[in-house]
């Protein structure tokens, strides 16, 4: 098997590596950078618990493997918050509606509902729900996550910065 | 109690847990990484049923990487067999197959390696001789004295048969003017959650000690899991402070933590099993019910149901677990929210050559609430009456709580009526009805669904008894440690994982509210297996009654030993002082004042202020039997099951495609009374949820197996899990009858919406076919099979 170097930039920071041309991005994130808030479910495309943003779309990373990822920008989950300390809007807005129970699910539907927000200040329900249809969770039924996405909706037309993610009050 | 004013019960509060899972930043099993870790592959059966003549792992130990290969033969001689809940000590289960595979996907080998990925390329070389078998995969067949038996040793694939006569069943069916009959089919799907399970096992040896970290949702998994591995009980630590991905009643990897555990004792090296989605598909052991029901009702001329007669086989898959007693639970409210004057119920519990059955959701209760909400259909149908009017004339009335049923479970506290029209209120009956009708004007294919059915919550095992009479199980504790350190902050210390249930938000609400402080500044700890109290694990939907009402009896005695200190140190009688907002007052003079800190500084530092008799130091510790638990059945089996009783009703519309046989839902309404809420956005989420998971078993779910007994449902793009598409919005209309059994009123509410979504859907998708002259009993209702009756039900 052949091995290559790569390097890449992960949440702002640039990374360099040395991967087996089998090694897929989402075991490089977690097993090599120990990225371990993108979650595998099912390893075959169907659930999006890996979804990260890929040059700024919502891709599943077991689907790409680490040697495709050389030279691009990628977002995990933790990368959503403005600092370390901090939550961006929409984060914050699943915890208030409460939109997740065991949490495993959670990374992959921010990063969707993220790339929704990134182009959609102004989604519709079916718009979210197109969104997040290809990220399956179990506890919730959906309905806290949509509610959550309508609320960081609301709260990003509201703010100045019309672009960026930001950080919500952290005031649980 | 329904008037009681709460501080932080049953107020909107941002769940604890929730932050550290928006972050990224949760702590589950396969995000765990020790030193030295090494990976286990598995080599799974092609068979249904086979003999193994040989294995060969000599080409997988030459691999570059791989450190062991282990068989079955190695584990049986190695660990003791876990065995079914019922008495069938000759039904042996090991991790590994041992001489036989009794299913498709069972585990032959496991491979360890530097990485997951050599072990996957090792399991490859590994060459197993098979020599396959007839399996049988019909469960009625499995009955006939003829077939194969899974497990030669037992003799017969019946694991458990029983005939329970509560009332004068006979009596009341010569009696009854109408009576009739009908099959129901619950076909196999389970829970799935999105994380697989998973475990690490790291041996110490110079403590004698096994660390676990796992994925578990599990009674009593520590004693199991040292049992087999022949460990003392204090030999295996189970760190319960793993954050679960979803679990719904099935992370029960008793087998995958055996393996594990065996493996990094014999190699000293720490092992991590992680399935990948196949092997927790096939291989996981974690199927869900598979029921036949033959349902026999007698009823009178004006819709009053007398008296029924269920006959429940259910295929509990190639070996047991606690499998069968998912046929148990369901006696606790065997004819629903009805009034029912006698009841006949025969359970059968039979092995085939399908992957093991595990607990689900609800443990037997959702499908046997679908087949009794069919049967209300039926006989409203059949008597060409209204299909509420004849719920409202079976109903038990709120005035005639506590009500017993014939199978001797008393229900605690209800007001159906009352929810019934709440949510045909919030539902726009009327209007509902008339859209349906517009549809079909339309020429579309449209029904409206009801279903009225009982979640028993407060988990017990009086069914462990019931079904096995050597095992005399009347506990099913829970407890809680609180401490308070010398500064006053607060440690909340509880003795399960958790996997979405909001358990640290739970506990940390109801201190607080006990105490009087802000739960936000109360800290809630997961303790591992050595350092926990008795609990057995959040299933059967009795957290909110069993931690809520531990944690509420420890926080209890705490007001009490700092009213008694505070009394102490203000100079006056015990019953003079009050404890208010944390601090103690002189109820004759309020400004004379102890405060919560002082109080807690005198309890650590100043034995010479304290009183006599109590301790130094502020902690307490409550271990709460179940309520109404603590005895055996009677001889007729009667028994109280659960103590609480919540209940819901379904009111679905649905629009089904006349050539894809899609069903389209909504609106759909949820009435839902489960006493008081804890914190209603965690009660509301896991009802969501429990609808979205009963869509899915319902209209989509289902491991399939062909003629000769294959697994065709091995992906999520052959089992197929409701989306945001599939889900539709829901309303909930809530109501509160308090329980009169708990700390304050609450009752279960973790299997919420699943209890009634399937019973519901598929009495609404019935009503759509009506008109066709069709109808269906079977679970999952695809698409495919609907599309196939429209298609049929036109021809003719």
């Amino acid at each position: 098997m052949s091995w290559h170097d790569i390097s890449l930039t992960v949440n702002g920071r640039k990374y360099r590596g040395h991967v087996p041309a089998r090694l897929t991005l989402v075991d490089f994130l977690r097993d090599h950078l120990r990225l371990t808030g993108t979650h595998t479910g099912c390893e075959h495309g169907v659930c999006g618990a890996c979804s990260i943003l890929f040059d700024g779309k919502a891709m599943r990373s077991c689907l790409i493997f680490a040697v495709q990822a050389d030279g691009a920008t990628i977002t995990t989950v933790e990368g959503l918050a403005p600092d370390p300390a901090g939550l961006s809007v929409l984060q914050d807005c699943f915890w208030e509606t409460h939109a997740l129970q065991c949490g495993f699910c959670t990374p992959g539907m921010l990063i969707a509902a993220q790339a929704l927000l990134n182009h959609n200040r102004a989604p519709s329900d079916e718009e979210i729900r197109d969104a997040i249809g290809g990220n399956l969770c179990r506890c919730t039924g959906y309905k806290q996550i949509i509610d959550a996405i309508k609320l960081a909706a609301s709260r990003l037309q509201g703010a100045n910065d019309p672009v960026g993610p930001m950080s919500g009050a952290d005031n649980g | 109690m329904a008037d009681q004013v709460f501080r932080y019960i049953a107020k909107k509060r941002r769940p604890k847990e929730d932050r550290r899972f928006i972050a990224g930043a949760g702590r589950f099993v396969a995000d765990l990484s020790v030193p030295g870790m090494v990976h286990v592959a598995l080599v799974a059966s092609p068979y249904p049923f086979a003999r193994i003549r040989s294995i060969d792992t000599e080409k997988a130990l030459a691999l570059p990487g791989v450190i062991s290969v282990l068989t079955g033969a190695e584990l049986a001689a190695g660990t003791d067999a876990t065995l079914p809940g019922v008495d069938a000590p000759k039904v042996k289960r090991w991790p590994l197959a041992h001489q036989f595979v009794r299913y498709p996907g069972e585990w032959v080998a496991a491979v360890v390696a530097e990485s997951r990925a050599l072990a996957e390329d090792a399991v490859e070389l590994v060459d197993v001789d098979y020599e396959p078998l007839t399996p049988v995969t019909d469960p009625e067949a499995a009955l006939l004295p003829e077939s194969p038996a899974v497990h030669p040793d037992h003799g017969s694939n019946v694991l458990f048969h029983k005939k329970w006569v509560w009332g004068p069943v006979e009596e009341d069916f010569a009696a009854a003017a109408h009576k009739l009959s009908f099959r129901a089919r619950w076909h196999r799907s389970s829970t799935v959650p999105i994380e697989t399970f998973g475990v690490l096992a790291q041996w110490n040896p110079a403590q004698q000690l096994l660390d676990i970290w796992a994925s578990i949702q599990m009674p009593k998994f520590p004693d199991q899991l040292a049992k087999a591995l022949r460990l003392p009980g204090n030999g295996v630590r189970v760190h319960f402070d793993v954050d679960v991905g979803g679990s719904y009643g099935v992370k029960r990897g008793l087998k995958h933590s055996i393996l594990a555990g065996f493996l990094a004792k014999k190699l000293g090296m720490p092992v991590r099993l992680m399935e990948d989605r196949l092997e927790n598909m096939r291989g996981g052991d974690a199927q869900g019910p598979d029921r036949i029901f033959d349902m026999q009702v007698a009823f009178s001329g004006e819709g009053i149901i007398r008296s029924l007669k269920i006959r429940a086989l259910d295929d509990c898959g190639a070996h047991a677990g606690r499998a069968p007693l998912q046929l148990g639970k369901p006696i606790g409210a065997i004819c629903g929210p009805y009034r029912v004057n006698s009841v006949e119920y025969e359970a059968i519990s039979v092995t085939t050559n399908k992957t093991p059955q595990e607990a689900v959701r609800g443990f037997g209760q959702s499908p046997t609430n679908f087949a009794l909400e069919t049967m209300v259909d039926r006989v409203a149908a059949t008597l060409g009456m209204d299909r509420l009017a004849i719920r409202h004339a079976n109903l038990i009335r709120a005035d005639e709580f506590p009500y017993t049923i014939p199978s001797g479970s008393t229900y605690d506290s209800g007001d159906f009526q009352t929810v019934l029209e709440k949510a045909l209120t919030a539902a726009d009956y009327p209007a509902l009805l008339a859209k349906r009708d517009a549809a079909r004007r339309a020429g579309k294919f449209a029904g409206v669904g009801l279903a009225c059915c009982l979640e028993p919550s407060g988990g017990n095992s009086a069914f462990e008894p019931l079904f096995n009479p050597k095992n005399e199980t009347t506990t099913w504790m829970e407890a809680t440690t609180i401490k308070i350190d010398g500064a006053g902050a607060v440690v909340v210390s509880i003795n399960t994982s958790s996997s979405g249930q909001g358990h640290e938000s739970l506990a940390a609400t109801v201190v607080g509210e006990v105490l009087e402080r802000e739960p936000e500044t109360i800290r809630v700890v997961h303790a591992d297996s050595l350092a926990a109290l008795p609990s057995n694990s959040p299933v059967g939907s009795r957290m909110a009654i069993m931690l809520g009402g531990a944690a509420a009896g420890a926080a209890k005695k705490l007001k009490e030993t700092i009213t008694a200190i505070g009394a102490h140190k203000l100079g006056v009688a015990l019953d003079a002082a009050e404890y208010r907002d944390g601090a103690v007052i002189s109820r004759a003079d309020p400004s004379k004042k102890v405060s919560w800190e002082a109080i807690a500084e005198i309890a650590h530092r100043k034995f010479h202020e304290l009183p006599p008799g109590i301790e130094p130091g502020l902690q307490a510790m409550h271990v709460l039997e179940v309520p109404t638990g603590g005895t055996l059945p009677g001889p007729d089996g009667r028994v109280q099951m659960y103590p609480c009783y919540a209940f819901e009703v379904h009111v679905v519309y649905a629009e089904l495609d006349r050539v894809t046989g899609q069903v389209a839902l909504g609106p759909y309404t949820i009435g839902h009374d489960c006493g008081v809420m804890i914190n209603p956005d965690i009660v509301h989420g896991m009802t969501y949820g429990g609808i979205a998971h009963g869509i899915g078993a319902a209209l989509y779910e289902r491991f399939r197996y062909d003629e000769s007994g294959q697994f065709l449902s091995g992906t999520f793009m052959d089992y197929l899990i409701p989306s945001a598409h599939e889900v539709p919005d829901v309303a909930i209309v809530d109501h509160c009858t308090p329980s009169p059994l708990t700390a304050f009123g609450q009752k279960g509410s973790g299997e919420a919406g699943y209890l009634g979504a399937p019973a519901g859907i598929s009495c609404a998708v019935n009503d759509a076919l009506a008109p066709l002259g069709l109808n269906i009993t079977e679970l999952p209702m695809t698409p495919g099979v609907l599309g196939d009756l429209i298609a049929t039900g036109e021809k003719e």
